[in-house]
């Protein structure tokens, strides 16, 4: 994004591949930035599952103390902000990153030093929000933060200001890395790479990077609000000028129920990567499940009260919104089915990923049965508030997304660092997952059916949910058990996993046609692509001969120096090969700790210390604004 | 500027543009400037919906359209001057003319005059004359906001007053400060072109993505001007 020409320094830079702390801060890499975010990511969810652990011990026994009613408030808001915004999300991020370049064909992501913004961004914000837990002023009025429950009147301390500033922070990493995933997608796909013949994990990033585009902004208006409300007197939402309490939900909700399927439709992608792959036959239904992804982010939109049921809203909105969430069970239900139809009569290999991606097929199910349990709004008071809902979004989330990942992790670890991971250990991983999962979160429907209510630290014994609580115990001791397997895997397999190679599931995009770990500029010579599944057409291609669409070529645009698919064994550095390569830079870190820097002097308006919050902010705009200069002005290559 | 450094310059910035392939043949920066945009609606979309939803909720004055009275009998004028917003109204209007100039200007930058050029046909060419009263007009919007809201404060609305004064200066703020950031920008875009000359497709590409932000600024102008100030 060099806008303002400077003369080039053309072999200034070493193109050779570097190693050691100062390249990693300096990367503007997509595959190093992707290996960031997933690292990072992987951590905030040790630390969301610790918060889940306690969360659950100290709800093991009826009237538990393991830890105070103020504690376990900051306890679950941060369990849930943290497996959203910085677990789940960010996971997501770091396959967007990694992968969509390498799937459509590209040497890397539109604007480069901009992803690695995102990333510093996000880990800065991360910890911004994370690092209060340790001196118990964490945010605590749970992860979609209710004014006026979070106004300055029911929440003086400064827990509330972390959660909105901090939200605030992870907001914009998650809009630029949008504004940077689209214009890649859109931009920068091989020759031949028509949209309708991208991979379907690229195909469902590119229909979240449109629901993050147009649903952040509004949370960080209702974020805005809240912070104004806190620090400037405004009356947003303080009741007694005539606010409306319902302000803040429907805001926060159409942002909500968006996120929900941000969360999802990577996963869904990446088992659309790995069941195909897993059963030696196209994905089932191709052009439906595309469309069905489309209508699920179109109609995510339109389903944000459903959340909202218990407020009395009145019988026709209800009614509409109802109606419109049992609509959006249909596109997720034909994914279901082309899943399933994907597996019939396939080669089936039951490989660890393949395991985790079945897995959610199951459980995903399950929690989108409860899901449209709730869209009954009558059903749904019933519901609302209990277990049963907490158990819902579990098996959606957990069930849905964490599953995918893991098969996304299990499936791609090979591409990633040249090794694959232990199938030994990662049976076990899977195994002790699925039964903890469910021992964990199946009971928690009939403590939720008997009227447990949620965010309750303690509960009297007597009302039928002992057994069913202590159950859900065991099964999270259980899941960290699982989760220990994991790490282990993860981490020795990077020096003691079997050399993976090229290509080592059998796969079918262009992905597994360069070296593992790929070379920093990828793809030595760019490939022409003629079919949705290029290696297979070229190593077996009985398998897809049959497939309609598939080989008919409807592109104009070609690149006179792109080359037909082929598979890259020669690794050469991008010196040799003439190709010019992103000069490292600190600059978008420098810029992040401006914009970090900027928010964090927001804190201290609320002890009327203006002029330390004046110094900080000045400082912190006056580094963004510097950092962007030089950022702009530097020549990217 | 001579002649041979700004044919150097240009040649330098086609060759850096049309270095990369793209797909659709746009430069990324013109698709990423359309997303932004995209986003920049629903943020708008958000401040415009809550203002509507809290018009005449709030509880005491004053009020946009019509005087209030207090309990302690001090009096409140309707708040929002009409015409004197259809001036500043205006004045933004007439700055996005000043863009699509002086986009038209760096564009035509490459042909040469025609013989006994009109006193037109010169300012058409003029990229920093049109620059600078794009920014001017910008500021004087400013400038009448500032003295809208200044206006507003003496009247007995803050931020602070009622519903109307949080969502009225929140909006308006909001739209106020993306003018700034605008103005800021053809500043750049001026000091670039006093500097090293605007010219070439790279520089078009620059000037045309400031033109599309600026353009979508008074977009969203003219729908806070027709909902906020027009209808009662």
């Amino acid at each position: 994004m060099a806008t303002i020409a400077a003369p080039t320094h053309a072999g200034a830079a070493d193109y050779g591949e570097q190693t050691g702390i100062w390249s990693w801060i300096t990367t503007v890499d997509h595959k190093r930035i992707g290996t960031l975010y997933l690292w990072t990511a992987l951590s905030f969810f040790l630390i969301g599952g610790l918060e889940a652990v306690i969360i659950r011990t100290q709800l093991m026994k009826p009237n538990m103390g393991f830890v105070s009613a103020e504690t376990y408030n900051q306890l679950f808001t941060m369990h849930g902000t943290t497996m959203v915004f910085l677990a789940i999300m960010p996971l997501s991020a770091a396959f967007f990153n990694f992968l969509i370049p390498l799937q459509i064909g590209a040497r890397d992501v539109a604007f480069p030093r901009l992803n690695a913004f995102s990333y510093w961004v996000y880990l800065l914000g991360g910890i911004f929000i994370t690092v209060p837990i340790l001196f118990q002023v964490a945010p605590d009025a749970g992860w979609f933060g209710y004014a006026p429950l979070t106004s300055p009147q029911f929440a003086p301390g400064p827990n509330i200001d972390f959660w909105v500033i901090g939200l605030q922070i992870l907001g914009v990493s998650s809009l630029a890395a949008a504004f940077n995933f689209i214009t890649t997608i859109i931009n920068m796909r091989a020759p031949g790479m028509t949209l309708m013949r991208m991979p379907m994990f690229t195909w469902m990033s590119f229909v979240v990077q449109f629901l993050l585009v147009l649903a952040f902004p509004p949370i960080t208006i209702a974020l805005v609000f809240l912070l104004f409300d806190r620090f400037f007197g405004t009356t947003f939402y303080a009741i007694a000028a005539g606010a409306d309490p319902l302000l803040w939900q429907h805001l926060f909700w159409v942002f909500g129920h968006p996120e929900v399927y941000i969360l999802i439709l990577p996963a869904f992608g990446l088992v659309s990567e790995v069941l195909p792959t897993f059963s030696k036959k196209p994905l089932f239904g191709y052009n439906v499940m595309v469309y069905s992804g489309i209508m699920i982010g179109f109609l995510g939109f339109g389903v944000w009260a459903h959340h909202m049921f218990a407020v009395g809203m009145g019988a026709i909105a209800d009614s509409i919104f109802a109606t419109m969430t049992m609509l959006i069970a249909i596109p997720t239900g034909v994914k279901i089915f082309n899943w399933i139809a994907t597996l019939w009569a396939g080669e089936i290999r039951f490989t660890v990923p393949m395991k985790f991606a079945i897995a959610l097929i199951a459980m995903f199910t399950i929690g989108g049965i409860s899901g449209v349990m709730h869209s009954s709004a009558p059903a749904d008071l019933q519901q609302t508030d209990t277990y049963f809902v907490v158990a819902h979004f579990h098996y959606v989330l957990f069930g849905g997304s964490i599953m995918g990942i893991f098969a996304g992790i299990y499936h791609y670890y090979p591409k990633m660092t040249g090794r694959l991971m232990s199938e030994k250990i990662g049976n076990w991983h899977f195994w002790l997952t699925f039964v903890g999962f469910n021992l964990t979160f199946f009971p928690m429907h009939f403590a939720g059916l008997l009227g447990m209510p949620r965010r309750i630290y303690q509960y009297d014994s007597g009302q039928g949910w002992d057994a069913f609580n202590l159950m859900s115990t065991y099964g999270t001791y259980l899941l960290v058990v699982a989760t220990l397997f994991f790490v282990w895997n993860f981490v020795r397999s990077r020096k003691t996993g079997a050399i993976a190679g090229n290509d080592p599931w059998g796969a079918a995009t262009l992905e597994w046609s360069i070296p593992s770990p790929p070379p920093e500029y990828n793809f030595a010579q760019i490939p022409e692509v003629a079919s949705r599944y290029p290696l297979w057409d070229l190593k077996d291609p009985a398998k897809t001969a049959g497939i309609e669409h598939s080989h008919a070529d409807s592109m104009t645009i070609t690149d006179a120096h792109a080359v037909p698919v082929h598979e890259e064994t020669e690794r050469k550095t991008a010196k040799e090969l003439g190709i010019p390569m992103p000069f490292p830079t600190a600059k978008p870190l420098f810029t992040a700790v401006g914009l970090v820097t900027m928010f964090c002097g927001l804190l201290f308006l609320r002890n009327d210390m203006f002029a330390v919050a004046m110094t900080i902010t000045l400082t912190g705009a006056a580094m963004l604004i510097g950092g962007l200069y030089a950022w702009l002005t530097a020549p990217l290559e | 500027m001579t002649t041979s450094h700004t044919a150097a310059a240009a040649g330098h910035d086609d060759g850096h543009v049309h270095h990369h392939y793209t797909t659709t043949g746009l430069d990324h920066r013109k698709i990423a400037i359309w997303t932004f945009i995209g986003s920049e609606c629903m943020l708008f979309a958000s401040l415009i919906s809550t203002y509507l939803i809290y018009k005449g909720r709030s509880i005491v004055g004053p009020f946009p359209h019509e005087a209030w009275t207090s309990e302690t009998g001090q009096q409140f004028h309707a708040i929002l001057d009409i015409p004197v917003t259809s001036a500043s109204t205006f004045v933004l209007l007439m700055s996005s003319f000043a863009m699509v100039l002086a986009l038209q200007a760096v564009q035509l930058r490459g042909t040469p005059l025609p013989a006994n050029p009109t006193w037109w046909q010169r300012s058409q060419r003029s990229s920093q004359g049109w620059l600078l009263m794009t920014a001017l007009l910008g500021a004087t919007f400013l400038g009448f906001q500032a003295y809208e809201f200044t206006s507003f404060v003496h009247e007995g609305l803050t931020i602070k007053r009622n519903l109307f004064g949080s969502s009225f200066f929140t909006l308006t703020g909001f739209h106020g400060a993306h003018v700034t950031a605008g103005v800021l920008w053809l500043m750049t875009l001026l000091w670039i072109d006093r500097s090293r000359g605007l010219q070439g497709k790279n520089d078009e590409l620059l000037v045309d993505i400031c033109a599309l932000y600026w353009h979508f600024v008074d977009v969203v102008w003219i729908a806070i001007f027709t909902l906020i100030y027009l209808i009662r």
